[in-house]
């Protein structure tokens, strides 16, 4: 195959899973949702229970009126979502699929590159709570901008221990390095990340950003239309890659109990959903934490458990 | 795909291009479809349906800039361990290596537990 061929092969999947992912996700948070709250969810949109309806969904969005605020900084308030949707398109390109050629793109430094990538989203949330130039979507953005600061510590810390077991930055080289009894001894280390991801991603029970009770829709007040479905896009790609990432790291991704160079990829996108169906249930299980009870779970809850993780993986490392 | 370490790094950037020209071509849809009738009243600031009270941005009062200041301390020693996590355990550095690390994160635990002595972590 030509150069230019694979590269393009390998572009359109990244973009493929990019639109994909996310859609079945949001389905799939529909109908969990509904069901765990004994309700059916949507059941007309495609004939068949409703799979059809976020596809309804993008269609309604892109044929909305697009409204700026009169007030608002018309260029900043325009360009953000796109800006909220950069970091997670990137960081699918290096996140590992299967074992062998199944990555878009191998780079030696991909957990570090996707660390630093996903905190490109905070830049997107305070340029559309300031742009808008509304009182509840500033209050938003700087919640949200709080939050995402503290809680990208433990993200990063707990990211760190798995660095230093596998002894490379490689996602593809952590996944061979990964070993079943990891579960166990990284155990911490995948509670605080998959906490601080939820938070970095501001899924409930991290929702006080947006919090619909108190701050209208957060920093999202004044979109609309297409740029509404944007932010709604790059949340659920948010989910996908936190899964992905957790998957990744801390599950083994490829690795299963049988088959997992054959069929690596299915155990890959298995995890992926398993995990993003407890990112759902979560939402439904959990009330919202207020704004001074996130900032104590992080500060005096996860970074120190994250900190004892990295001295206990330092120790064994040293003793095996 | 390419033979040189940077050319890993094009398909990142050919990545970036794309995603302009598929957030452009979105937008692009979007104008051919869309009903535009901007009224003043639909682009008044939104606060729920009331006029807007007072001016654009609202005074606050800021209560985050501490765990700024306290993210600085530790995204500085972050971009340091990583290096190290990948290096620590080959030929030639093993626990003094370790201990150099423990040190530095000693330092900077040290600041975090005066933050919390000092009663900055909570809210007041």
């Amino acid at each position: 195959m030509p150069v230019w061929l694979e590269l393009v092969v390998r572009l359109a999947a990244v973009l493929a899973a990019f639109l994909i992912l996310p859609l079945l996700v949001g389905q799939t948070e529909h109908k969990v949702m509904a069901h765990m709250q004994g309700r059916l969810g949507p059941m007309y949109a495609g004939a068949y229970r409703g799979w059809a309806q976020l596809v309804a969904d993008g269609v309604k969005f892109v044929q909305k009126e697009d409204i700026t605020p009169a007030a608002a900084d018309k260029p900043v308030f325009r360009l953000a979502p796109m800006i909220a949707l950069l970091p997670y398109l990137l960081a699918i390109l290096v996140i590992p699929l299967g074992p062998g050629d199944l990555v878009a793109q191998p780079l030696d430094i991909g957990l570090f590159m996707v660390l630093a990538i996903v905190g490109i989203g905070i830049l997107a949330v305070l340029m559309a709570g300031w742009a808008s130039a509304n009182k509840y979507t500033l209050l938003g953005a700087m919640r949200a901008a709080a939050q995402l600061l503290g809680y990208e510590l433990p993200f990063l810390l707990a990211a760190a221990s798995v660095a230093m077991a596998a002894g490379t930055l490689s996602l593809s080289g952590i996944v061979e390095a990964w070993q079943p009894w990891w579960l166990l001894w990284q155990l911490p280390a995948l509670v605080v990340f998959f906490i601080a991801g939820l938070a970095e991603i501001r899924r409930p029970p991290f929702d006080a950003p947006i919090a619909d009770s108190e701050l209208v829709f957060g920093y999202m007040t004044e979109y609309s239309g297409l740029r509404f479905a944007l932010f709604l896009l790059a949340e659920y790609a948010g989910i996908v890659v936190i899964a992905a990432l957790t998957t990744v790291l801390f599950l083994g991704g490829w690795r299963g109990p049988f088959a997992s160079e054959e069929l690596g990829w299915l155990w890959t996108l298995l995890k992926v959903a398993a995990v993003s169906f407890v990112v759902i249930w979560l939402r439904v299980s959990y009330p919202r934490l207020r704004v001074d009870q996130i900032q104590k779970l992080c500060w005096t809850v996860l970074v120190p458990v994250a900190l004892g993780q990295l001295v206990l993986t330092a120790a064994v490392t040293l003793v095996i | 795909m390419g033979t040189t370490y940077l050319a890993d790094y094009a398909t990142l950037g050919f990545l970036i291009v794309l995603a302009v020209m598929v957030g452009i071509a979105a937008l692009a849809a979007n104008r051919l479809l869309r009903t535009q009738a901007p009224t003043p009243a639909k682009e008044l600031t939104y606060e729920c349906g009331l006029d807007p009270v007072g001016g654009d941005w609202a005074q606050m009062q800021i209560r985050y800039y501490v765990y700024a200041f306290l993210y600085v301390l530790f995204a500085v020693e972050s971009v340091f361990l990583f290096p190290w996590a990948v290096t620590y355990r080959q030929a030639g550095f093993g626990l003094v290596t370790v201990i150099e690390m423990a040190v530095f994160i000693t330092v900077l635990v040290l600041g975090l537990g005066y933050a919390w002595r000092k009663g900055v972590l909570r809210w007041q």
